[in-house]
Parts: structure tokens; C-alpha cells; sequence
């Protein structure tokens, strides 16, 4: 087991917003988080890799074992280190695109192959091709799908284990977003993806395993396959069928 | 009928706001036509040549000499020790303000800030005398009573909250997704704040340092009180100078006759003042406008 | 090699909060400095006869009668200039203006006149209201000169105000009926009214406080008497500390702080009101 969430509950202030989660993610598989907006989706991804603490009176309880280790008890920074996100907006920093792909590494003081790091990351990211001759160009003249894919390559710059996505296509067109789709399927060779998705056909085009998720809680889990053929629970028909959300 | 009597208030109503409106373009006006009007009869007799390349201010005494170059000296002598110690503690508590500091202790700082931002220059003239000079004389024995040091040290502190909230608006004007995503490749927050906000606030944070030292250029009366009246070409701190504005105060305290050219010079003085101070405000407007179209739609 | 570099990076980060908020704490430093280093020199000096007498040669003698009443003269012309003036320009800018280029023009000059050192003000006033227009070194010149130095603070603050009104608002009263005026008038203006008084406190306290203009316009004088109409020379609260700190006998310092502590109990007054003021306003809009 890669990743084992237990009795995870995290509170904004007085306002819960997520209760009581047990889940587990396999290494080198996709798996989809799924709800109507408001359902937690989004604190769950981030509690995973300690982006909620960045929001003042966040209460975490409950355990993250990544590898053994109770991510709550190691340094935010080393999970993030480990287990890294691209977001629902493309976010480039306002630098180049290399400075963008180099940012992680640099951190932790590569700075011998760094050049071969940026150019590997890019390659990876489906985007080497487009960008090779302008790596000096700012990030910001990218298209939004490319900018996108430049978040990407910047994520595996450190090479982690873990991509948490967080709606990675909601701001793209459909061509962009199925490039993106593509990317998910050759980088679960090398990486465990978990991606929050408000898009069912999207969920059923890329993950091996699916997660619902309603007022905060886990409604059901399991195989891609038994949630859109036949889900365990009520709620899940309803939510995927179209009946609501 | 009755919309028709409207239409025509409300025109007159468009016009007459229209002319108060005006009144802040006509100050303007005047200031820079009582400038220039009153400089022509002073470039009449000295030679713009003499008066911006001149190292010997001294209209007052004879033989007059009129090179305007010990006043800049003076004045920006007093504006750079300013900056010195204006843009590190203002950067500096502007980032603690915007990045570090939990909400309440926030809370507490920015009205002191504002308390600081709103006290007299008066007042701060008597604090850099009464209490800085004494320290810089302990330290330095040789130092001037009235010294560049004093004074500049002093309106470096009075333009930190300026500094500081102008910066601190800038940073927090950078979208919040660009932190986060330095978070999530494992960044501490020195590395968030130094490597991702201040880059990105960079044009914000210049366009608040040329503000500030802008208004030190301009200050009048810490500098009257503490810096001195001997206009020289120097960058010895310690040294008693004269700043530009303090010329003008000194000036009209005195009893030049009004037409004299040494009352003409304080038009040209003020001219000078105003050109350096107005390019600066200019350009930190066009910084400040790049930034906000970098920005300004982000959010 | 990892965990070492990961260790240092931490030391570092922790390293820099320490540094910026020992800057933000020095800051805060300096202002008590000023405070006290003001309290311990002037305290001594502040009695009610400080208050109720004529400066003099003499500091055991010596007051700030006149000085404040000059003060209380330069603003009670002031402000009735500075104010509509303001907050018409305001109003014009937010609720008129065309966007073309001579509202672009306006604009820019506002945020530039803003900008101007006020000892430019004060040769603009010395040139303009004591010689040309010839009132002489009065109260009326000083106050102009004053009025136009704050204007920019006023349209500035006024045009926030105004701006922060909800357009919801305004499309309810012209749905009424209301003209464009009548509008501004019976619902921009009380909405933003406590936002623009707010604006106008804080102008206020710059003009009480202001110092180098004054001294332009030749307000430095040994005043003796009242000021009994608007054409009256006079002094100001600021001029007559600033007289006392150039004097070499320490004594005068000693009234020139006691005269400092007068003048921040005006300002902390003056900003403690708009403080609650704008408290107040936010609390009512967030109910």
C-alpha cells in the first residue's frame, strides 16, 4: 500500500468538511475523486499533501501513512517533497520556462544536471517538443493547455512519487484536456496519480479506481468499473446518473 | 415638459462638477507657471550651465555663486541614508506583514504603522535632534551637531510605513495559486516568499522604494532642523549639509527682498525639487501600472 | 546529503522570520522611542498655563495660546475650502467623467499633485494668495494654500468611498425615477458618507500638522495677539514648536516637546474618531 488514509477529519473552524475518510491508493494507479461541488473533494486532496494547513484554523485528525510514515508527524515540506499537485488553474511562477521546470530542483540544490532534469521533466510532460527552442520565454506566453503541461513537467522536476490533480482540466479546451488525459495513462507507469475530477466521463476515461464522496464523507470506493456499472450505494447511482450535483 | 427642466439641471449639475474638477488641474498649473515664471528673470542672470554644473552654493554671501550642485548633494545624500534604512526594514516588515504573521498580530501592527505614517515631520525634526544627534555624537565625537546622518536616519524611518504598505500591497495583490504552487514542489515559506512573491511584486515593491524616496527628497522640516545649513559637495554622513528644501526654508525665513535674486532663487530651487520629484512619481506610476496588468486580472 | 540540505533550508526560513519581524519590532521600537524621548522632555512643561499664554522670551512665561488658536483659525477655513472642493472632484470623477482622455488627464494629475512636496505648496501659496491676490501673510493665505496641499487626500478618499457604494443601489434609485443627481445626492452620497468623513479626519490631521507651507507663506512670526478675522496674520501649533526647537537653550526644548504632546493628543484624538468611525461603518455593512 502506497498511500493509507485512517479516520482522516478536517475542520475549518467549526465548519467540517471532511469526516472520518478511510481510503487506500495502490502505487501506480489512477484513482478519481468524485462528488458534487462542496462534497470535500478538494480538502481531501489537499489534506494529502498538508496544502490545508496553509489556511489559518485548519484542524487535521485522523492519520496519512505514505510508506509506513504518518505524513502528519514528518516536515510538510518532505511530504510535498514526495507527494507533489498541479492545480485547477494553470499557475506558472512569472519566470522562464526553464526557471519554472528548475524551481523545485533548485530548492534541494541540484544544480550540477539540472539542464538534463528541466529537459527530462519537459519530455515527460508531453511538452519538450513545443518548447525546446524558447525555454528562455516567459511561462506566461504558453497557451493555457501548454501552461498547464509546464505545471506538470515543474511537478516532476522533484521527482516525486505521488501527483495529486486537482481538476487539472477544468480551465482547458477539450483538445488540451485530452492531451492531458493521454499524459495521465503513460505516467502511471512511473507515478501514482490521484485526481479530483467533476467530470464523469473524464473519471471513467483515466482512473483504474473511483472514490465518491458527499457532504464530506466517503459514500463508496472501489474499481472504475463496479462504480459506473453497478454502485454498492444509492447515492452513487444517483450522483453519476446525472439525478443530482 | 417636466424631464425637459430635468435635462438641463443636470447638465448644469455636469458642468459645474465638471469646473471644481478643474481646480485640481489649475492647481497644478499654478504651481508649475509660478515656477517657471518666477525662474526666468534668476536664468536671466545666472546661466543654466553655471546653475546645474556649479560646485559652490552660496547666493546668499559674497561673492554669490550660484551652482546648485551642493543642495543635490545635500539632498541626496540624506534621501540615500534614508533609503538605507527605509527599504530593508520596510521590505522586511512587509513581507513578515504579508506572508508570516498570523492574523492577529497583523491586527496589532498595521495601526502602528498607521499611527507612525501619521505623525507631524515636526515632530520627527525634534525626535532626530533631541534623541538621534546625541547618539551619533556619543558614537562619533567628530560628528557635526547638525549632520547628514541624523537627518537621513530619521526620514528613513518616517517613510517606512509608506514603504512598507505600499509593498505589502503589492504582495498580497500576487495571486494566491502562485504560493501554493511553490508549497506543493516543497518549498518553506522564506523560499515561497523570496524565490515566488517578491519576484513576482517586484514591480509593485520598486514603484513603492521610488515613492519613498521620492517624499525624502521632498521633506522639509526634519531636515531644516537636523541636517544644517552649510550646502557643500560632500558624502562625509557626519558632516553638517543643506537639502535643497531646507534652501527654500532658510530663504524665507530671512529677509531677502522680494524681486532680489536671492529670492529668485528659491523658484529655481523649487523647480528643480519639483522636476526630480515629479519624474520620479511619473515613473513610479508606469512601474506600478505594468504591474497591475500582470495582475490586475489574475485576481 | 538530502536531509542535510532540508535541515539547512528550515534554519534558513526560521532564520528570516526571526530577521523580518525583528525589522517589523524596530519599526514598532521607534515609535515608543519617539514617544517617550517626546513624554520625559516635555511633561514638565505641560500645565495650564502653558496652555493659556502668549510665547515669550521667557520660557517659565511662554504658552501656546496663540499658536493654537492660529491652528484652530487655519482650519476652520480650511476645511469648508478643502471639503466640497474634494468631494465634488470626487463625485465628478466617479459618477460623471467620460472615460476619455481628459478624465485619464484629471486622474493622473490628482495622483501626481499628491506627490508634490508641500514646501512647493508653500511657494505656490507665497506667490499666489500672499502676493498676487495680496492677502498679505493671513490666515486666509495659509489656509488656501493648506486646502489645495489636502485636496488630493480628500478626492482620493471620497473616490474609494463613492466607488465602494454597490451599483444595486444606484440601478434601485433610478428605478424610481430618480435623475442622475438625485441619485448621488439621496443614496451614493449617505452611503459613503461615513467612508468620506473618514477620508476628511485623516486630511484634517495632515493639515494640523503641517508644518513646512506655513513657514512659506511667512506664518513664522512672534505672534502676541489673536487672529480676529480671516485677513490677520497668525501662527500655528507646528510653527511655534518648530521656533522653540531651533533655539539652542534647552529650556525651549522643553516647551517645544510639551507642544509636540499637545499636538499628538490632538492627532491621536482626531484618528482614534476616524478609527471608530470606519469600525463602526464596516460593522454595519457586514450585518
Amino acid at each position: 500500500m502506497l498511500l493509507s488514509i485512517k479516520d482522516l477529519s478536517v475542520s475549518y473552524g467549526k465548519n467540517q468538511a471532511l469526516k472520518n475518510i478511510n481510503l487506500d491508493i495502490e502505487p501506480n494507479t489512477v484513482t478519481a475523486i468524485i462528488g458534487p461541488s462542496g462534497c470535500g473533494k478538494s480538502t481531501f486532496l489537499r489534506s494529502l499533501n498538508r496544502l490545508t494547513e496553509l489556511t489559518p484554523n485548519t484542524t487535521t485528525r485522523g492519520s496519512i501513512n505514505y510508506k509506513e510514515h504518518n505524513i502528519y508527524e514528518m516536515d510538510p515540506m518532505e511530504v510535498r517533497y514526495h507527494i507533489g499537485m498541479v492545480f485547477q488553474k494553470p499557475n506558472p511562477f512569472p519566470k522562464s520556462i526553464y526557471e519554472n521546470v528548475a524551481f523545485g530542483p533548485k530548492l534541494n540544490g541540484y544544480d550540477n544536471n539540472l539542464q538534463e532534469i528541466v529537459e527530462e521533466s519537459l519530455k515527460k510532460a508531453d511538452l519538450w517538443l513545443e518548447v525546446k527552442d524558447r525555454l528562455k520565454d516567459n511561462a506566461y506566453t504558453l497557451s493555457g493547455g501548454q501552461q498547464q503541461r509546464l505545471c506538470i513537467a515543474r511537478s516532476l522536476a522533484v521527482k516525486p512519487d505521488i501527483l495529486l490533480m486537482d481538476e487539472p482540466t477544468s480551465a482547458l479546451d477539450p483538445l488540451s484536456t485530452a492531451k492531458i488525459e493521454d499524459l495521465m495513462t503513460t505516467l502511471k507507469e512511473h507515478y501514482t496519480i490521484i485526481i479530483v475530477t467533476h467530470n464523469m466521463q473524464q473519471a471513467g476515461r483515466v482512473a483504474d479506481n473511483v472514490a465518491f464522496f458527499l457532504n464530506g464523507e466517503l459514500i463508496e470506493y472501489g474499481s472504475s468499473e463496479k462504480i459506473f456499472t453497478k454502485p454498492f450505494d444509492k447515492r452513487t447511482e444517483d450522483y453519476i446518473t446525472g439525478r443530482f450535483g | 415638459m417636466l424631464r425637459k427642466i430635468n435635462d438641463n439641471k443636470e447638465r448644469l449639475i455636469h458642468i459645474g462638477l465638471f469646473l471644481i474638477a478643474m481646480i485640481s488641474v489649475l492647481t497644478t498649473a499654478g504651481i508649475i507657471y509660478t515656477l517657471i515664471s518666477e525662474s526666468i528673470p534668476f536664468f536671466q542672470n545666472v546661466s543654466l550651465k553655471e546653475f546645474l554644473t556649479g560646485t559652490r552654493w552660496a547666493p546668499l554671501f559674497q561673492p554669490q555663486s550660484f551652482g546648485v550642485l551642493p543642495l543635490l548633494n545635500g539632498t541626496f545624500l540624506v534621501a540615500g541614508i534614508a533609503a538605507l534604512i527605509a527599504i530593508p526594514l520596510g521590505l522586511g516588515s512587509a513581507i513578515y506583514l504579508s506572508e508570516y504573521a498570523p492574523e492577529k498580530v497583523r491586527k496589532t501592527i498595521k495601526p502602528i504603522l498607521e499611527i507612525l505614517a501619521g505623525i507631524p515631520t515636526i515632530v520627527y525634526g525634534y525626535f532626530a535632534l533631541s534623541f538621534i544627534t546625541p547618539i551619533i555624537k556619543f558614537l562619533f565625537p567628530q560628528a557635526n551637531i547638525f549632520n547628514a546622518l541624523s537627518a537621513g536616519i530619521v526620514v528613513g524611518i518616517m517613510i517606512i510605513p509608506m514603504v512598507s504598505s505600499l509593498s505589502e500591497d503589492a504582495m498580497l495583490a500576487v495571486p494566491q495559486s502562485l504560493r501554493e504552487g511553490a508549497y506543493a514542489l516543497g518549498a518553506t515559506k522564506f523560499e515561497v516568499a523570496i524565490k515566488v512573491v517578491v519576484p513576482a511584486a517586484f514591480s509593485g515593491i520598486t514603484s513603492a522604494f521610488i515613492l519613498g524616496i521620492s517624499r525624502a527628497i521632498g521633506e522639509t522640516m526634519i531636515v531644516t532642523i537636523a541636517a544644517g545649513a552649510t550646502p557643500k559637495m560632500t558624502l562625509n554622513p557626519l558632516d553638517s549639509i543643506q537639502t535643497m528644501t531646507a534652501y527654500i526654508v532658510q530663504v524665507s525665513l530671512g529677509d531677502t527682498p522680494h524681486g532680489s535674486i536671492e529670492h529668485q532663487t528659491v523658484y529655481a530651487v523649487g523647480l528643480t525639487l519639483f522636476v526630480i520629484t515629479l519624474l520620479m512619481n511619473i515613473l513610479a506610476q508606469i512601474i506600478s501600472r505594468r504591474f497591475r496588468e500582470v495582475y490586475g486580472n489574475a485576481r | 546529503m538530502h536531509a542535510k540540505k532540508m535541515q539547512q533550508r528550515k534554519q534558513k526560513n526560521h532564520l528570516f522570520k526571526n530577521l523580518s519581524f525583528f525589522m517589523t519590532l524596530i519599526t514598532i521600537t521607534v515609535l515608543f522611542l519617539l514617544l517617550y524621548d517626546v513624554f520625559k522632555d516635555g511633561i514638565g512643561w505641560l500645565n495650564w498655563n502653558f496652555l493659556t499664554s502668549y510665547p515669550s522670551r521667557f520660557p517659565e512665561q511662554a504658552g501656546i495660546k496663540s499658536a493654537l488658536v492660529g491652528s484652530l483659525w487655519m482650519i476652520s477655513l480650511t476645511m469648508p475650502i478643502a471639503i466640497p472642493i474634494g468631494v465634488m472632484t470626487a463625485i465628478y470623477l466617479e459618477e460623471y467623467s467620460p472615460e476619455n482622455r481628459l478624465t485619464t488627464f484629471i486622474r493622473v494629475n490628482i495622483a501626481n499633485l499628491a506627490g508634490v512636496p508641500s514646501i512647493v505648496f508653500g511657494i505656490l501659496g507665497l506667490t499666489i494668495f500672499v502676493r498676487t491676490l495680496g492677502l498679505g501673510r493671513s490666515v486666509l493665505a495659509g489656509s488656501l494654500t493648506m486646502a489645495l496641499l489636502i485636496l488630493p487626500i480628500i478626492i482620493v478618499a471620497s473616490q474609494e468611498a463613492i466607488r465602494s457604494v454597490p451599483n444595486s443601489l444606484r440601478d434601485a434609485s433610478y428605478a424610481l425615477g430618480a435623475t442622475r443627481w438625485q441619485t448621488i445626492r439621496y443614496t451614493v452620497l449617505p452611503a459613503s458618507l461615513p467612508s468620506i468623513l473618514t477620508g476628511i479626519i485623516l486630511a484634517t490631521s495632515r493639515a494640523i500638522g503641517e508644518t513646512a507651507p506655513l513657514i512659506m507663506i511667512g506664518a513664522l512670526t512672534y505672534i502676541a495677539f489673536l487672529p480676529s478675522g480671516p485677513l490677520d496674520s497668525f501662527t500655528v501649533l507646528p510653527i511655534q514648536i518648530f521656533n522653540w526647537t531651533s533655539r539652542p537653550n534647552a529650556d525651549f526644548h522643553g516647551l517645544a516637546a510639551a507642544g509636540i504632546i499637545v499636538l499628538l493628543a490632538v492627532l491621536l484624538f482626531l484618528n482614534t474618531t476616524a478609527i471608530l468611525l470606519r469600525n463602526k461603518y464596516q460593522r454595519r455593512l457586514n450585518d
